[in-house]
């Protein structure tokens, strides 16, 4: 497989015509083209029907609805599962509140961790077809699934693993007690990962859970189950409720949840934090973001370039903490959006399973539905559209990478999150006035900065309210590495020691 | 003939002045006979707004103080509070403590203060990490203030319990709008000429009196509140600031439970209630396998 070069800008229209060269010499300028390399579906196993898993194994949903589960690229119909109602969360939450008063709580905390352990490597060792269906129900690239979603969220067990009889340590003259039992609700954009974020470090805090799946992307959770269930994990520790917006109601109001993780829109967290007053569960919120990803003129040009690429096509641009507001400083302008258009033409739209993908599918139709409405927007706003040109499959939810010019503060496009490959880009003069820009928005997940003037980072990631802040990177994950916002993108952190405390009460 | 007494107006604390509130209404305070002793600032919304205003425009310069300096400040405001101990022992004696009791109460606040000035350059190093990650870069979560901070201060505790609620939040760097106890009102509002002596920049600490009613459901749906601390008496109370406070997603915090006389109602944990955790991400250069790691 020929390595990617990167495009000049003279070439960057015929790259994007993507035909196979005929010229016998070697051709180190024009665009490149290549033969599809898809991974193969051949070794997974997926069930035609999935139930509920609930105490230890799968049951039929108690009003034996399913939903059907689609691919967003090709369109093929997966699997059924089952649409949870509240009788089924009820179950769930009896199961959980069973095992947590008679099995988890009660163990020796090393042996809970070694549960963790289990796991972790369960998924290493069955990662590649976790990859793979992660790929075909949410649409994502198997570069991303295969190199990112899947060795995180294994990395993630493996992490909280070793926190389990070891929370002592985590905060000083404090006694730590579990919570009880956890309802956790996550999104489509990282299945299995956000499945991981929430289990990992609940389970090593003592807690069990019952997790809701994503409406679109269930299928990677209830793989998640049978791995669960091969480690022999006690029963009712873990139960996953797959279904709608209603299990998830269901969910939150159920009177016997002592905790609520909630990864999703800031619209739904707020209509959750308002759900629950007046009760004594503790809630971890995980909302939206429109992350300020700012490049000065002493920033290293190309390599900002890449990182404005993974800051808004990561992942076909669902990514809440997405560098979704380009702030470039005014020298420098013209070159970066220049080169931001060849680079964006090299990319590859199409089968989220060909290795060559950098942008797969997008989620659903309902999503393509809404960043479409926000392209038109955008347009009639008066900023400038400008789309790759490259070639996208007729079939199935796919959107070009998108940049708007000519962006300002008042727009639509650079107040709302898009959850899509669309960045909004404006410039800037003056430190001051960056900032001000990019804190002026309700939302403060992320921001990236790009200079090489170590001074200025360290003001700038300093002053900028925002939960993660990537210097000279973006859009980098890790266990270890607290995760989660400021203002309306939500409160409580995922991931580090830090990532404990929504799982613990403190005495 | 013997002289007149001059008699005190109490007034609010906004922006670092002593404004009466804008609203012109008051409620008259009683002691323990039901005698009038004083007319107090019924605040109304409109006080509120201006406070956050100033609370606002005071957090950048506040968070961005050092710590070291902050910690001088809450020592320095110590120093005040034990300079003016008679007038608070009064005070606490008109709004019906016993002496003993003022003098106990008193005490306990200027070593608050003195607890939480010693935290201003010490939370950070608790509650910060440097984390291992996978890949070759440099990663560090810090605590950060909040930032405007809403405070709804015990109705029992009114000097103790105020200082106990204040100082954590300020030494974290946040900026609060206070509502004082209802019906001991008057060491809060002294307590504010106290601050004004202690070079505490105008903003950072503001003080309103009032109605809990009437005041903290404009704590709960201001837009530019980013945390409400509650430690009042109604369960209603929390329940409907909790409610009101999901429109911007604040956080809501109830300290209620906290019996203010007690050693365990001093910690840092009151402190890191109102920070943000804030993850920094640097890439290290990799050159060849020398794969340095922090």
């Amino acid at each position: 497989m020929p390595i990617k070069p990167k495009a000049t800008k003279s070439v960057a229209k015929q790259t994007a015509k993507k035909t196979i060269t005929k010229k016998a010499t070697l051709d180190f300028v024009g665009g490149w083209s290549y033969a599809p390399s898809p991974e193969s579906k051949d070794h997974i196993r997926l069930e035609k029907k999935y139930g509920h898993f609930i105490n230890g194994e799968f049951v039929k949903p108690s009003a034996g609805k399913y939903m059907a589960t689609h691919s967003p690229s090709t369109e093929e119909h997966l699997a059924d599962v089952a649409l949870g109602d509240a009788a089924d969360v009820d179950k769930a939450v009896k199961a959980a509140r069973k095992a947590y008063d008679t099995v988890w709580s009660k163990m020796p905390a090393s042996e809970r961790g070694k549960y963790l352990y289990r796991i972790a490597r369960m998924i290493q060792e069955r990662a590649r077809e976790l990859s793979v269906i992660e790929s075909m129900d949410g649409g994502k690239s198997i570069r991303e699934s295969r190199d990112i979603d899947i060795p995180i969220a294994a990395a993630h067990f493996f992490y909280y693993a070793g926190w389990a009889d070891k929370l002592e340590y985590a905060f000083p003259n404090r006694t730590v007690t579990s919570v009880g039992v956890a309802g956790q609700i996550i999104p489509w954009n990282f299945p299995l990962l956000m499945a991981a974020w929430k289990i990992a470090p609940a389970l090593a805090c003592g807690n069990t859970v019952v997790l809701k799946p994503a409406e679109t992307t269930p299928l990677t959770a209830l793989k998640l189950a049978e791995i669960i269930r091969d480690c022999g994990l006690p029963p009712g520790v873990v139960n996953i409720v797959t279904g709608d917006g209603r299990a998830g109601a269901a969910l939150v109001s159920h009177p016997d949840i002592d905790k609520i993780a909630f990864t999703g829109s800031t619209d739904v967290g707020k209509i959750i934090q308002k759900a629950i007053a007046g009760t004594n569960k503790k809630i971890t919120l995980e909302l939206g973001g429109k992350a300020a990803n700012i490049i000065f003129e002493d920033a290293p040009i190309d390599q900002a370039v890449e990182g404005i690429i993974n800051g808004i096509f990561f992942n076909q641009g669902h990514v809440c903490c997405a560098g979704s507001r380009l702030f470039v400083q005014e020298g420098i302008a013209d070159k970066v959006i220049r080169k931001l258009k060849d680079r964006m033409e090299t990319l590859v739209v199409g089968d989220p399973l060909d290795k060559n993908t950098d942008i797969g599918a997008i989620n659903s139709r309902e999503q393509l539905d809404k960043i479409n409405h926000y392209l038109k927007l955008g347009v009639k706003e008066g900023a400038e559209m400008w789309q790759s040109s490259c070639a996208v499959p007729r079939k199935g939810n796919f959107c070009r990478p998108t940049i708007f010019l000519h962006a300002s503060q008042s727009h639509r496009i650079v107040q709302e999150e898009i959850f899509g490959p669309v960045l909004a880009i404006q410039t800037f003069r003056t430190v001051e006035e960056v900032l001000e820009k990019a804190n002026n928005t309700p939302y403060g997940l992320s921001a990236g900065v790009w200079t090489d003037k170590g001074s200025k980072i360290f003001n700038m990631t300093s002053r900028l309210r925002a939960g993660v802040v990537w210097a000279n990177t973006y859009n980098k994950f890790d266990p270890t590495s607290p995760f989660g916002g400021y203002k309306e993108s939500g409160f409580g952190r995922e991931g580090g020691l830090h990532g404990l405390l929504p799982y613990v009460n403190l005495k | 003939m013997s002289r007149i007494g001059i008699l005190k107006t109490y007034k609010i604390y906004i922006g670092g002045q002593f404004p009466r509130t804008e609203s012109g209404r008051y409620y008259p305070l009683e002691n323990k006979q039901g005698e009038v002793i004083a007319n107090i600032c019924l605040s109304s919304r409109k006080d509120f707004r201006n406070a956050v205003v100033a609370a606002r425009g005071a957090f950048a310069g506040w968070s961005g103080r050092s710590a070291y300096n902050r910690s001088q400040i809450l020592y320095r405001i110590a120093e005040m509070l034990e300079g003016r101990s008679a007038q608070f022992i009064e005070e606490l004696i008109l709004t019906g403590s016993t002496r003993a009791a003022a003098e106990k109460e008193l005490h306990q606040a200027i070593d608050r203060l003195v607890y939480y000035a010693g935290w201003c350059d010490k939370y950070t190093q608790i509650f910060s990490s440097v984390n291992p990650v996978q890949s070759s870069h440099f990663n560090f979560s810090v605590p950060e203030p909040t930032g405007v901070v809403a405070v709804s201060a015990p109705q029992d505790s009114s000097l103790l319990g105020l200082v106990s609620v204040i100082a954590p939040i300020l030494a974290g760097g946040n900026v609060c709008i206070v509502l004082a106890a209802e019906k001991k009102p008057l060491a809060a509002i002294t307590f504010a000429e106290v601050l004004a002596t202690s070079d505490l920049p105008g903003g950072v600490i503001n003080i309103l009196t009032g109605k809990t009613k009437e005041i903290l459901p404009q704590m709960a749906s201001h837009m530019d509140v980013n945390a409400v601390v509650w430690a009042g008496n109604s369960a209603e109370e929390i329940k409907q600031t909790q409610e009101t406070g999901a429109v911007n997603v604040k956080r809501i915090f109830n300290w209620t439970k906290n019996d203010w006389t007690s050693a365990q109602a001093q910690n840092p944990y009151l402190i890191f209630d109102l920070q943000e955790i804030k993850t920094t991400w640097h890439p290290i250069e990799n050159i060849g396998t020398s794969g340095a790691k922090y």
